[in-house]
């Protein structure tokens, strides 16, 4: 129980390093490639951190992937070139946008699917409550219905 | 010796916690008076210890006792006096601590305002909240005691400081904050159980949760708020929310929270939707423990994660077992036996609310799947993917769309039917009018027309149009006014209050979305660089010395069009024990627009830095969002109604004093 | 009708899947990447090596016997576990063992070999820049590959090598792919 205490205190302490974002300018003369490089930037994991992009940490595998990543934009590498060399690498675990394939359809058409499903109970549901008899209105209801109704014409 | 009584009253207040949780309970279904009547002594007994054991802890801190292995890990002697206290709540053993005194709070909080209701009702409520502090205190008696002392030879002679990051105010609020709202739902959630216990699922009930819903909502909104604005002016990347798994497990209860409200204005007003109410309330609460479960376990991966330890995830999970497998076999159980009256047509305010509250739920289980999307993938052995913003902002926005959609009309629906042609039409002229201005702002103020851009901006356009409806349509047929518009029952100024600060979030996050600029520059002494027709000048780097650190300086001059506007400072700290750099951004806030930079690092060379600056419009639009939905939440908890009730009770329990010493 | 019967019970039966699921999450381990390279073969490089920086080391190598490739530097705390298992084990003769020095300064990893106990490595490349360590998917050090006699990796261990995980884990793996 202590050796683990000290461990987690030991791995604790070191996460505040990571946390925060690191900022190291990458120099570019087009801006289009500044774009890229910034969304691809945060579009990846990195790897050793707690759930942080690229982008966003200071640790050193994520340092020399940026450093990488830059290289690559600047040889006019494709978004999906640049992913697949990511993912042959380190697998799908370093997109923080999930490929859409088998394993992961109920991820992106769960959702949808779940709407639609919602919405069809729903309709059924309020059918149903209406099959009920409806009531029926007494003439002096009647009458304060049409003057009520009269009044919301103008 | 004050840790330990710290420990002892811990102890104590598990005793009070097992009477309270199981004497009044047994006694309601027994019809016990005497149990019952427990119920209420036993809450006050356990705050009083849980109060003592709060008190302790803090005393240690504020004294440096760092013979308690909590305090050695979270504090230091040059730890500023407002830090050493919040650093109470500051890791996992004490903001347990925190939670469970909060929970004795609005334990003793029902208790006081309760005296109208049935004793048996009282009893059951106030029962199921005292097993939940059972389940709390012993979890910190079994596996976190935050009294746990450091053996004699070992006692450090100074602790490891308080996380830098944490050493902020927006930081000590943020925590305390939420957990009112987390705990808050287990007053929804004891409502629930206790009806279903009894039997008597009635508008009574629903009239009952709604205030302490609508607070506990309140302060949930302002806790997520403000961790929000603590990541932006924090952690320097200009973010405010990540879709963290944390950060989900925060939301999710938020969200099914507003469902809940709504579905509780419907249970009250028209006898509906009892069955799903009392399913919402008890899943608010079950998402308030997931979250506590999601960041103490270290099942998934979180910068916001607390010492993660499987072993004390097993128990919390023994816990989820026990507390959402018990509320949801009692609802199954019961749910036979909860019957709706009121009928309602296709075209009606309840069918709205419905799809509002369906809807929300489906918004919840998609937050929900992401979230645990990666660890479902591992448990199969599919191998191991990352879900984060790109999916969830994907799967979020079409949803929240029709959400939004919604917000417009359902509030102009009438209860039971309305005729489809007329509502229909009075439609039109908004729908038009939000579109067309919509789509002029993106066009004029920013010269493109990005379509997600424009239908931000339109959908927040519909809800105030709608709204400006809404009134014209009640004010119609009155002769003054103002007397009318005063008139209306604060319920509706609630619901619109809350509305609008919808409308003002979206417009904040749509903005900030689709036109921040951010560039990372190398800037040397002197140099000059444009952005987002701001100029920014790099004057230099000074050094100075903190508490507990030493820091970098940087002046930064801002100018527009040669006009001097701001001298921002970004620091860069180095905390002298954690060893650790921090960087703190300079912000130059505005009701439009921020201004942000942020100091990085210096380069090889030692002249230059590297330095990162931002625009980012409307951003705080985002926050005041958040607060004037807070305003609309208050407003809906302190209606006439429940101050009449209040007033009422106070007569009664007079009246019964009175009686009772005749 | 009997789905109306069991329709209040589905919010049940959902949470008691999302907890088996979180109990197994229990065991398993977020942080842990596996790697895609398994059963695919060494990616490419040439480094110099570390103790005779004009020889080199290189993917081709590998082939022809199965070897252990494994990922150190003097500046990983964790690899001072390992270190003295992995000397005894190159004791024992059942495989070479190679090195993938990573992101080091070469003296003070030649250094921190002599005082952790010697060199079980047949050869270390140098990987100054950590460029060939992200090709072959290296986020943690250390990291051991097992690579067959056609040089394909077979398996990948993260974190420090110990008795344990080599008896249970990687020798049988090894004995199989010797016998090939």
């Amino acid at each position: 129980m202590k050796l683990k205490q000290i461990t987690i205190i030991f791995v604790l302490s070191f996460w505040t390093v990571i946390v925060q974002a690191g900022i190291y300018a990458f120099e570019f003369d087009d801006p289009a490639k500044e774009q890229r490089f910034k969304q691809l930037s945060e579009e990846l994991r990195c790897l050793v951190c707690q759930n942080q992009t690229l982008a966003d940490s200071n640790a050193g595998l994520a340092m020399d992937l940026r450093k990488e990543l830059y290289k690559q934009v600047l040889s006019d590498a494709s978004d999906e070139e640049i992913k697949n060399f990511m993912v042959s690498r380190y697998g799908d675990f370093v997109l923080y946008k999930p490929p859409v394939k088998t394993s992961t359809y109920l991820l992106w058409f769960g959702p949808f699917i779940l709407v639609a499903i919602a919405l069809i109970i729903l309709l059924r549901v309020i059918r149903s409550s209406n099959k009920q008899t409806p009531t029926t209105l007494s003439d002096a209801d009647h009458k304060r219905a049409q003057q009520l109704l009269s009044e919301n014409k103008d | 010796m004050i840790p330990e009584i710290g420990h002892f009253a811990l102890i104590l207040a598990l005793c009070l916690a097992l009477v309270q949780g199981t004497f009044p309970i047994i006694g309601a279904h027994k019809g016990i008076i005497g149990w019952m009547e427990l119920a209420r002594r036993a809450a006050l007994g356990q705050f009083v210890f849980m109060a003592i054991a709060f008190i302790a802890l803090t005393h240690a801190f504020i004294v440096n006792d760092f013979s308690l292995v909590y305090v050695a890990n979270n504090s230091n002697t040059a730890l500023p006096l407002q830090y050493r206290i919040s650093a109470v709540w500051g890791a996992h053993e004490g903001s347990l601590l925190l939670w469970g005194f909060i929970l004795s709070i609005w334990t003793i909080a029902v208790a006081i305002f309760s005296r109208s209701l049935p004793l048996d009702t009282v009893a059951r409520v106030i029962s199921v909240m005292g097993l939940i502090s059972i389940g709390f205190i012993l979890f910190m008696l079994l596996t976190s005691n935050p009294f746990d002392r450091i053996p004699l030879e070992r006692i450090p002679v100074d602790g490891r400081d308080l996380n830098p990051l944490l050493q902020d105010i927006g930081l000590v609020m943020h925590p305390p904050m939420l957990y009112m709202g987390y705990v808050g739902f287990s007053v929804a959630f004891a409502f629930a159980v206790a009806a279903l216990l009894g039997g008597k699922l009635d508008a009574t009930w629903a009239r009952w949760s709604r205030p302490w819903t609508a607070i506990a909502w309140v302060f949930l909104t302002i806790g997520i708020a403000l961790g929000s604005w603590w990541a932006y002016y924090e952690l320097g990347w200009g973010g405010w929310w990540f879709w963290d798994p944390v950060e989900n497990a925060s939301f999710m209860p938020w969200i099914v929270g507003t469902a809940l409200m709504h579905s509780l204005a419907v249970a009250e007003k028209r006898n509906a939707f009892k069955s799903w109410t009392v399913l919402l309330a008890i899943f608010a609460f079950s998402l308030s423990l997931l979250g506590t479960f999601l960041v103490r376990s270290g099942v998934l991966t979180s910068v916001h994660a607390f010492a993660t330890d499987p072993a004390r995830g097993v128990f919390i999970l023994l816990f989820l077992g026990v507390v959402i497998g018990g509320s949801l076999s009692l609802y199954a159980w019961r749910a036979p036996t909860i019957k709706s009256v009121g009928e309602f047509k296709l075209l009606s305010r309840e069918t709205l609310l419905l799809c509002n509250n369906v809807l929300l739920i489906v918004v919840t289980a998609t937050i929900l799947l992401g979230t645990l999307y990666p660890l479902l993938l591992d448990a199969l052995g599919l191998g191991k993917i990352s879900v984060g913003p790109p999916y969830f902002n994907s799967v979020f926005v079409p949803i929240t769309t029709l959400l939004a959609i919604l917000m417009g009309i359902g509030p102009l629906a009438r209860w039971k039917s309305n005729d489809p042609d007329k509502f229909k039409k009075q439609f039109y002229i908004p729908a038009l009018i939000s579109i067309i201005l919509g789509s002029a702002f993106v066009a004029l103020v920013y010269g493109d027309f990005p379509l997600l851009a424009v239908l931000g901006v339109t959908l927040a356009i519909w809800i105030v149009a709608t709204i400006i409806l809404d009134l014209k349509n009640k004010l119609t047929h009155r002769q003054n006014k103002l007397v009318a518009l005063t008139s209306l029952p604060r319920s509706y100024y609630s619901m619109t209050v809350a509305h609008i600060g919808i409308a003002v979030f979206i417009v904040g996050i749509t903005l900030t979305s689709h036109y921040s600029v951010e560039r990372d520059v190398r800037m040397s002494q002197g140099k000059s660089l444009s952005l987002a027709g701001y100029d920014f000048k790099f004057v230099g780097v000074d050094k100075q010395r903190g508490p507990n650190y030493e820091s970098h300086i940087g002046v930064v001059q801002v100018s527009k069009q040669g006009e001097h506007i701001v001298t921002m400072h970004p620091e860069k700290r180095y905390y002298i024990v954690q060893q650790n750099p921090m960087t703190e951004a300079a912000i130059d806030a505005g009701l439009f627009r921020d201004i942000y930079v942020s100091l990085g690092e210096p380069l090889p060379g030692g002249e230059a830095w590297a330095v990162r600056l931002y625009y980012k419009p409307f951003i705080r639009w985002i926050w005041l969002g958040a607060i004037i939905m807070s305003i609309g939440g208050l407003l809906a908890a302190t209606d006439k109604r429940y101050r009449v009730l209040l007033k009422r009770t106070a007569r009664n329990s007079a009246d019964n004093t009175a009686a009772a010493k005749a | 009708m009997a789905s109306s019967r069991l329709r209040p019970f589905i919010p049940l039966i959902i949470f008691i899947v999302m907890a088996i699921f979180l109990g197994v999450g229990l065991t398993l381990n977020p942080r842990e990447v596996p790697s895609p390279l398994i059963n695919k073969a060494s990616p490419a490089f040439t480094l110099p090596q570390l103790h005779s920086p004009d020889k080199t080391l290189g993917h081709t190598d590998f082939v022809g016997k199965v070897s252990l490739f494994n990922v150190w530097a003097s500046w990983c705390a964790a690899c001072r576990q390992e270190h003295g298992f992995l000397v005894q084990l190159e004791k024992q003769n059942i495989l070479p063992i190679y090195g993938l020095n990573y992101k080091d300064d070469a003296n003070d990893a030649k250094r921190w070999l002599i005082q952790y106990g010697g060199n079980p490595y047949v050869a270390s490349a140098h990987d100054l820049d950590g460029r060939v360590g992200i090709d072959w998917g290296v986020y943690g050090v250390p990291e051991t590959f097992v690579i067959d006699k056609k040089g394909m990796i077979r398996y990948k261990h993260i974190g420090p090598l110990d008795f344990h995980v080599w008896s249970k884990n990687i020798a049988p793996i090894v004995k199989q792919l010797q016998a090939e």
